[in-house]
This record gives structure tokens, C-alpha cells and sequence, in this order.
């Protein structure tokens, strides 16, 4: 469904935007054409493979790979003592081979590279290590404490160095002004990708010296740069890089950053001198790979009589695991519900990430800000019920509303959270079905994210290239990664309806650092809104230019152009008109001919965040909430979802499939996180690293998803786009709880919702 | 060994150790690339093929256990000059389709699915596919695509 807010100004119909093309690629995914890292094969090409640590926590003191070296048909073994040191990580603390001591099971020791995957496997069984167990920590706030070991000697804390502080207002005058104050403690579990393609890459050096790394990144600019670090180590300083992306099968921030496994790929086709390939298999990418962190808040917020809230206090404790990844920066994220999802004058947030000797946190869709939602929104509707107020009301008198300036500093432009709010409470009946406690309730969870990119660095931008052929066709090159998400098709629809040309006319393509121009990655939900915006002024300029030129030979005034259905026609004067084919030529081949090729670069009109963590640090805010009727047995504590709704202001559907697609996706991802996903740890060891003891949704766990799009046609999107990757997992967990609460009068703070939970918590 | 089957209406004879599993002779020895190896273990059905046109997970079944039979797969699906079978069109068509990792897999399912009933309600295509993970799409885009086919009645031919 989709119900638009304010009538398009100045655009009365728009051909390409806005329909339901399908994805570009999907041809040749049904065909199973589509390759991706597993599929990737080149002549004379080797497989890697790597030992992992068997401690959490260990000194080594000896590798002897002599045995894996005989074996016949091992082209290199490496290890930390025989390779030059490439460290990862933002804070460079994940040394790529371990030397001296692991901090995790996770720990790369060595790396075999040989002729088939099963010599290499026999190879790596064939290393010995040699290690001191040392004294490992487990927990975060035993961690903290000043006679915890230390995972990195070289710091003198676990604590990392980090700025997550956000004072707003007065939190203390807020908490004297409230009437009444909710304080609780909730707490998440360790939730890892499940992408269905594992982890991967492979490297080849060419006889010149330059490497080419395939891989299914979300990056490839920024694991451009850092490879290049990588040869700058092995002495390759001036010698080339190219990152090409291959089809990724599946990413939610999983590759947002570079791994230890993609150098050691690298080092193992410098040492070997052939291509190599590097696949996890499902263990390893359960175990081995970064998750979603654990997370601890302290939450405390308050209203007045009224229902205003006065203020809201966060304090967090992350469990960062042995290593940084992107994890470590998710607190700038927490920080945007905390102190724009509603009105709120002061807030207060402190957020902590701790080493500890677990699995490391890196990126995953939502990038905190599900984690930082639950606890506000299922507090929110605590505190709505000590105010004595209908939660869905007490949201409506706090949502944020267009042209607010929150306490933060983002300015909102668009903001649909109200309409949002209003179509939730119809299509979940909310009136009819709310406060019964027999076992059936409902339950909101509104949400903001980043909906125009988000500057978390010095650039935000993307680069776009288009040129026109003889023939009307029109090839875009665009800094974006598609991942599945449809932003190829997005940037086809944007280009079209821009250059009057039909989708088929063009081609998109993205994944070659050689060809396109950059791209800060496939985050922050910003590719609908940063690439589609490159791709919609670079069109808009190859547009100026035909029409340029147009105007002589049409022998029409120049404003007087447009184009349409591929045709370039003067709007006063029907007889003046020629198909944009014809014109291309005509402006080619002839003396002193020229062809249409446009670039540009779109960097959002946004700012850093200061060292007060303010700033408008997104061009457009994305507002949705979501809905859930739920059935929970009271003996056994199982819970049925009946009905899952998602209200979601999206600016503008630039192709209302995809965005559906979006939704539904994500809510089965947050549907998962509220009840059943969790990777279990013990002493820093994986216990559930396969599908059938980590739960993820299937077939027959999906409700039914109903998609409400609202279109609030935001003033810097494309078309009025604004981003929604995120969104439609983020506010699934506190809807869920809610709606449980609402059924049972049972108010579960941790995730996942189990059945156990449910049924040993008394009512409250 | 030396194995002989049918592989997408062909007869076909491949020398194959007898320890690798179908999957990795169809990927490996056919350059068939289209089921993947999503787990290994028979949990995701990203490896899904046709024997003897019931569904299964090619990652569990050794390459001489189809010494004799049928095998269909992805590739075997379109018709000729391309012509795509319903299921493939209805799933490009209903937007069922986002990485596309398990797509194959899917496809194969909900052929063998509709093989045994060819007009299941949505909670049969639910049951009927649960051993097929996507993380994706949230299966609702699928569960369309497969139902439209099944409405349609023509798929199975």
C-alpha cells in the first residue's frame, strides 16, 4: 500500500520512477548466472585455507609448519614470523597472522595456500602450535576492572578510547521537571549476518607487480585503500590495486570493513605467486567473522503529567570482543533514536566498548540503532503506562515533526513519524485490540535512521559516469554496490525518467575500482539517496549537453527542449521534434563531432559530527514504525505473531517493489532478533556456528507482512527519495515485545523473547 | 568411479572420486555453478537439484548415488533459445529475487513443490519450502512468485 503525503510540485507524471521494474540482475539469478566469489575460477588458481587459534587467550611459542611444507602439493605456508605485519581494524589492533600471543578462537595463527581445497585443509591440520594459556575475561564489566587481564598489552585498559558522550539540555533540570520516571536495564544478545553466501575473496598478482582482489565488498574504495597499505608492506608501494565487486550473496554490514582473511588471501598469492581463493566454509562464518555486539543499557527516561518527556539517560556497555571493527563506532548511531526519534529537550548517553576475549563487533543493518531502540521504545510505553496514557498517543504528542531541530543538531526535513503512527493504528486495529491481557495484544516501535547519507567521513560522496551511444543507449557508471538491495535498478529508473529514455535503454555498472568513481560504500542507507542523486545530476548534465545541441539542429530556442519516451521534442512547437538516436549520431558522425559523456560527483549537503557529537550529519532523516499482533500461549510461552505491519516514510518510492522487498526482509531479520537469533559463547567459544542451532527465520516462522509506504517526498532526495535498508529491522524488536506485554502483562528486557523467558517471568 | 545419468535430459558419464558429493561434481566436473554451497550440511537448500525430480540437498548426496537417474538443475530449467520456465519469470517478476544466493536453490523447491501439489495454499508453499533459507527477502516476494505460478496452473509440464 502506498499513500502519499503531499502531491508531487511541478512533476505531473513520472514514467520510470515509481513503477515496480524488477531488479535488473534478477534474469540472471533465476538462471543461476549470476557469479559470485564461490563461482569465480581463473587458470592455474590455488586455495587458502587458515588455522585458527584453539584459546581464547594464549601465548604462542612455537609454529612449525615443516610438516605442512612436504606435503606435496602446498605452494606457501605463512605465518605472523615469516610475513610482514598488516594490522586491521580502524584502531589497527587485529594484526592479519597472530604473533606472540591470540586474543580469541577466532584467531588467524597461519595460512596454507595449495592445489585443491582438501590439500590445503590436510596442510593446515598439519601445523603445530604451541601454546601458554593465559588468564582470559569473558565479560565486559569484569573486563573493566583494573586486575582484569589485558587483551591488547600495549593499552593500559580494556576500555577503548572512544568518544561516545552526548549531553543535550539538561538531563538533570529534565529529570526534576518529570512527573513520573521509568529506569530499567535491558540487555542483547550476540546476533552474526547469516549471509547465504559465506565470506570470501580471492587476489592475483599480475606480471607487473599490481594485485586484483575480488570481492563481494560493500567497500571497495575504502578495501581499496587499505590494500594498498597491505602492498605498501610487502615494498609494492607504487604499484596498482583493483578491487572488483563480485555478485555478493548477501552483506547487512558484514563486509563494511576489511578482514584479516582478505590480506592473508593477498600475502598468499604474493608468497605463492598464483591466484588464490579464500572461502569460509558455514563454521567459519559463523565463528570467525564479526557480529552484532553485546550490548547492556541503563535506561532511565521521564514525562510530565502531560506526557511531555523531559528527559532520557543511556548509559551502555558494548562487549567489543578482541578486536575493532566497525562495531566500536555503532554508539554514534545509538545516539540518533536517543536524542531525535522524539522530542526530547535533555539527554544524556555514555556508551562504553570493552575488549574482552569474545568474538569481535563490526557493522550490521541498523548499526546499533536496534539495539539503542529497544530499550527506548519498550520503555517508552513503561513510562506511557505510569503516565496513564494510551502508548500509541503518547508517541503522537513526542514525534518529531517536519523542520525540527533536535537537541542534537538535525535539522528533519521530512518526517512522516505521525502519519506513520496513524496507519499503524489502523491496519493493526489498535483501538479494537489493545489492553486486553487474554493472551492476544498488539505493540508499536517507532524509529528514525540516517535517510541521506550519513558523514562519518571527510566525504559522503559518490561518483557517477554516463555516456550515450550511437544508438540511444545509455550505459550509467556508478561508484554504488548492489547487494541484492536493488540499487542498480534504482539508479536505472532515476537515470531514465531524468534522460527520457525506457529502463531497458540502460545499463548499470558498478564493481570495478578501474572503471567507475568513488564511492564511500554500500552503509548508513544512503545509496537510493547519495548514488541516486549522483546518478540524477550526472544525467541531468548529459541532458544539458544533448539539449544544447539539440537547439541549433531543431532550430528551436533551447528552453524550449525536453526529452521524452526518447524522443527530443521543443514543448511549444510539436513539429520540432527528433528521436534521440538519430541525434546522437547526427551529433557524432560529422566533422568536428562530439559524443555525450557526463560525470558527477554527489557529496549531501551534511556536516561531521562535532566533538560534542552534533552536527546534521544526514541530508534527510527516515521515520517508520512498526506494528505486531501477537498470541502468546501462557503455558508454554510460545508466541504467534498474527499480524506484522510497517509504517515507513521513505520521502519517495522510487520503485515501491524494492522498497517492499526492503521491509519485508527486514522485518524478517527483526522478527528473528526479538525471538530467536543469538550466538551462544562459552569462555569465547562459538557454541552454535551452523543453522541448525543458530535460529534464523524461515519459511514457516514469516507472518505475514503488510508494507505501508508513506511518501513525504523529501527536498534533497532523488525524486524525493530517502534511504530504507535499515529501518525495517529496527524497530521490530520493541513492536514484538510490546505486543507481548500488551498480551501478557510480561515485560521481557532481553533478547531474544524465548519461550523460556516468557514463561518463567512472573507478571508484572 | 564412472557414473552415468541423466543431467538436464542429457546422458552424460563423468569419472568421479567416490567420496565428493553431487554438488561438487555438478559445480566442479559440470561447471554447473548455479546450486551453491551455502552450509555443507544440508541445513540452507541453497544446493537444491532435482533426482529423479524430487528435491534435494545436493551437498548431502555422494555423486554415485545419481549413477542411473535424473538429475535437473538450475540451468536445465529454460527452455530453448532461453525461454524461461513460469516459476523463473514469476520470481523476476514479483521482485523474489535480492542477492540471489539461494534463488536456485528456491526455484528447484518450489519445482518439486508444485510437482506434488500444483495448487498449494500459502502455509503448503510455507511448509513445502521450509527447508530453503533466504535472508533477504523475508520469503514473502517468494511465497507470491511461487503462488502466482501455482494459479496459473502451468508450470510443471
Amino acid at each position: 500500500m502506498v499513500k502519499v503525503l503531499e502531491p508531487e510540485i511541478g512533476r505531473v507524471e513520472l514514467q520510470a520512477v515509481g513503477t515496480r521494474f524488477p531488479k535488473l540482475d534478477a534474469m540472471e539469478k533465476v538462471q543461476g548466472k549470476a557469479v559470485y566469489i564461490h563461482d569465480l575460477k581463473v587458470p592455474r588458481m590455488l586455495y587458502g585455507k587458515i588455522l585458527w587459534s584453539e584459546h581464547a587467550h594464549a601465548r604462542i611459542l612455537k609454529i612449525d609448519t615443516s610438516r605442512a611444507e612436504k606435503l606435496p602439493g602446498v605452494r606457501a605456508v605463512i605465518t605472523g614470523y615469516n610475513t610482514p605485519e598488516i594490522k586491521t581494524g580502524f584502531f589497527k589492533d587485529n594484526p592479519v597472522l597472530k604473533k606472540g600471543k591470540v586474543r580469541q578462537y577466532r584467531d588467524e595463527v597461519a595460512a596454507v595456500a595449495a592445489e585443491s581445497l582438501e590439500i590445503a585443509e590436510e596442510a593446515v591440520r598439519l601445523i603445530d602450535v604451541e601454546y601458554e594459556p593465559l588468564p582470559a575475561v569473558f565479560d565486559p564489566f569484569e573486563a573493566m576492572r583494573e586486575d582484569a587481564p589485558l587483551i591488547h598489552e600495549d593499552k593500559d585498559s580494556n576500555i577503548l578510547k572512544l568518544p561516545w558522550k552526548l549531553i543535550c539540555g539538561d538531563p538533570d533540570e529534565g529529570r526534576r521537571q518529570a512527573d513520573f520516571i521509568a529506569e530499567e536495564n535491558y540487555s542483547l544478545p550476540w546476533v552474526t549476518h547469516c549471509c547465504m553466501g559465506t565470506s570470501g575473496c580471492m587476489a592475483e598478482f599480475h606480471a607487473n607487480g599490481n594485485l586484483t582482489v575480488h570481492s563481494p565488498t560493500q567497500i571497495r574504495y575504502l578495501a581499496q585503500r587499505d590494500f594498498m597499505d597491505a602492498m605498501a608492506a610487502l615494498g609494492l608501494k607504487n604499484k596498482r590495486v583493483k578491487v572488483i565487486t563480485t555478485a555478493i550473496g548477501g552483506a547487512f554490514g558484514s563486509k563494511l570493513d576489511t578482514y584479516p582473511f582478505e590480506f592473508i588471501t593477498i600475502l598468499l598469492a604474493y608468497y605463492s605467486g598464483r591466484p588464490v581463493r579464500l572461502i569460509f566454509s558455514r563454521e567459519e562464518e559463523f565463528f570467525a567473522t564479526a557480529t552484532r555486539q553485546k550490548v547492556e543499557a541503563k535506561i532511565s527516561q521521564g514525562c510530565t503529567k502531560d506526557g511531555l518527556l523531559t528527559f532520557r539517560d543511556v548509559d551502555m556497555v558494548l562487549d567489543n570482543g578482541a578486536y575493532t571493527s566497525w562495531g566500536a563506532t555503532t554508539p554514534s548511531v545509538m545516539m540518533m533514536p536517543i536524542s531525535s526519534l522524539y522530542k526530547v529537550p535533555n539527554v544524556r548517553y555514555l556508551a562504553k566498548c570493552v575488549y574482552t576475549n569474545n568474538i569481535y563487533a563490526t557493522a550490521m543493518r541498523g548499526y546499533g540503532n536496534p539495539q539503542a531502540t529497544f530499550a527506548i521504545e519498550s520503555q517508552i510505553d513503561t513510562l506511557a503506562e505510569m503516565a496513564g496514557i494510551d502508548p500509541l498517543e503518547f508517541r503522537l504528542i513526542n514525534a518529531n515533526t517536519p523542520g525540527e531541530l533536535t537537541p542534537q543538531g538535525f535539522e528533519v526535513g521530512s518526517c512522516g513519524l505521525k502519519e506513520c503512527l496513524e496507519a499503524v493504528r489502523e491496519s493493526l486495529n489498535w483501538n479494537e485490540k489493545r489492553g486486553k491481557r487474554d493472551g492476544s495484544g498488539v505493540g508499536i516501535g517507532s524509529l528514525i535512521h540516517v535517510g541521506g547519507g550519513a558523514r562519518i567521513y571527510k566525504s559522503d560522496g559518490c561518483g557517477t559516469i554516463i555516456k550515450l551511444d550511437d544508438f540511444g543507449k545509455v550505459t550509467v557508471m556508478s561508484g554504488a554496490t548492489d547487494m541484492g538491495q536493488g540499487s542498480d535498478t534504482v539508479i536505472a529508473q532515476i537515470v531514465a525518467e531524468e534522460l527520457g529514455v525506457i529502463i531497458e535503454d540502460i545499463a548499470v555498472i558498478m564493481g570495478n575500482t578501474d572503471q567507475e568513481t568513488w564511492d564511500v560504500g554500500a552503509h548508513a542507507s544512503r545509496t537510493t539517496f547519495v548514488a541516486g542523486n549522483s546518478a540524477l545530476f550526472a544525467a541531468r548534465k548529459a541532458k544539458e549537453q544533448i539539449l544544447d545541441l539539440a537547439a541549433p539542429i531543431l532550430n528551436e530556442p533551447r528552453e524550449n527542449l525536453d526529452i521524452k519516451n526518447r524522443n527530443v521534442y521543443s514543448v511549444t512547437n510539436p513539429e520540432a521534434s527528433m528521436p534521440l538516436d538519430r541525434l546522437l549520431r547526427a551529433l557524432h558522425f560529422k566533422t568536428g563531432g562530439t559524443q555525450i559523456v557526463a560525470s558527477h560527483f554527489y557529496d549531501p549537503p551534511t556536516q561531521m559530527l562535532d566533538r560534542e557529537m552534533k552536527g546534521n550529519f544526514s541530508a534527510a532523516y527516515t521515520y517508520g514504525v512498526h506494528g505486531a499482533e501477537v498470541k502468546v500461549d501462557q503455558e508454554t510461552g510460545k508466541v504467534d505473531i498474527l499480524k506484522y505491519v510497517i509504517a515507513m516514510d521513505v520521502g519517495k518510492a522510487i520503485n515501491p517493489m524494492l522498497v517492499e522487498g526492503q521491509l519485508e526482509g527486514g522485518a524478517a531479520m527483526g522478527i528473528g532478533y526479538s525471538l530467536m537469533e543469538e550466538m551462544h559463547l562459552d569462555r569465547g567459544k562459538v557454541l552454535n556456528p551452523n543453522f541448525l542451532d543458530y535460529k534464523m527465520m524461515t519459511f514457516p516462522d514469516m507472518p505475514e507482512v503488510e508494507s505501508i509506504i508513506i511518501e513525504t517526498n523529501d527536498q534533497f532526495g532523488p525524486f524525493g527519495a530517502k534511504g530504507i535498508g535499515e529501518p525495517p529491522l529496527v524497530g521490530s524488536a520493541p513492536a514484538i515485545a510490546n505486543a507481548i506485554y500488551d498480551a501478557t502483562g510480561k515485560r521481557i528486557r532481553s533478547l531474544p523473547i524465548t519461550m523460556e523467558k516468557l514463561v518463567a517471568q512472573e507478571d508484572e | 568411479m564412472k557414473i552415468t545419468f541423466h543431467l538436464n535430459g542429457e546422458s552424460v558419464t563423468a569419472e568421479v572420486p567416490d567420496y565428493i558429493t553431487l554438488l561438487e561434481m555438478l559445480r566442479d566436473k559440470f561447471e554447473l555453478i548455479g546450486a551453491k554451497e551455502g552450509c555443507g550440511q544440508g541445513e540452507c537448500g541453497s544446493c537444491t537439484v532435482l533426482v529423479d525430480r524430487e528435491a534435494v540437498n545436493s551437498c548431502l548426496m555422494l555423486a554415485a548415488y545419481v549413477n542411473g537417474r535424473s538429475v535437473e538443475t538450475i540451468e536445465g530449467l529454460a527452455g530453448p533459445r532461453g525461454k524461461l520456465d513460469p516459476l523463473q519469470e514469476s520470481f523476476v517478476k514479483h521482485g523474489a529475487v535480492q542477492c540471489g544466493f539461494c534463488t536456485p536453490g528456491m526455484i528447484m523447491s518450489a519445482k518439486a513443490l508444485l510437482a506434488e501439489n500444483p495448487s498449494p495454499g500459502r502455509d503448503q508453499i510455507r511448509r513445502g519450502m521450509a527447508g530453503n533459507l533466504c535472508r533477504c527477502t523475508g520469503y514473502s516476494k517468494i511465497i507470491e512468485a511461487i503462488e502466482f505460478v501455482s494459479k496459473g496452473g502451468d508450470c510443471c509440464g
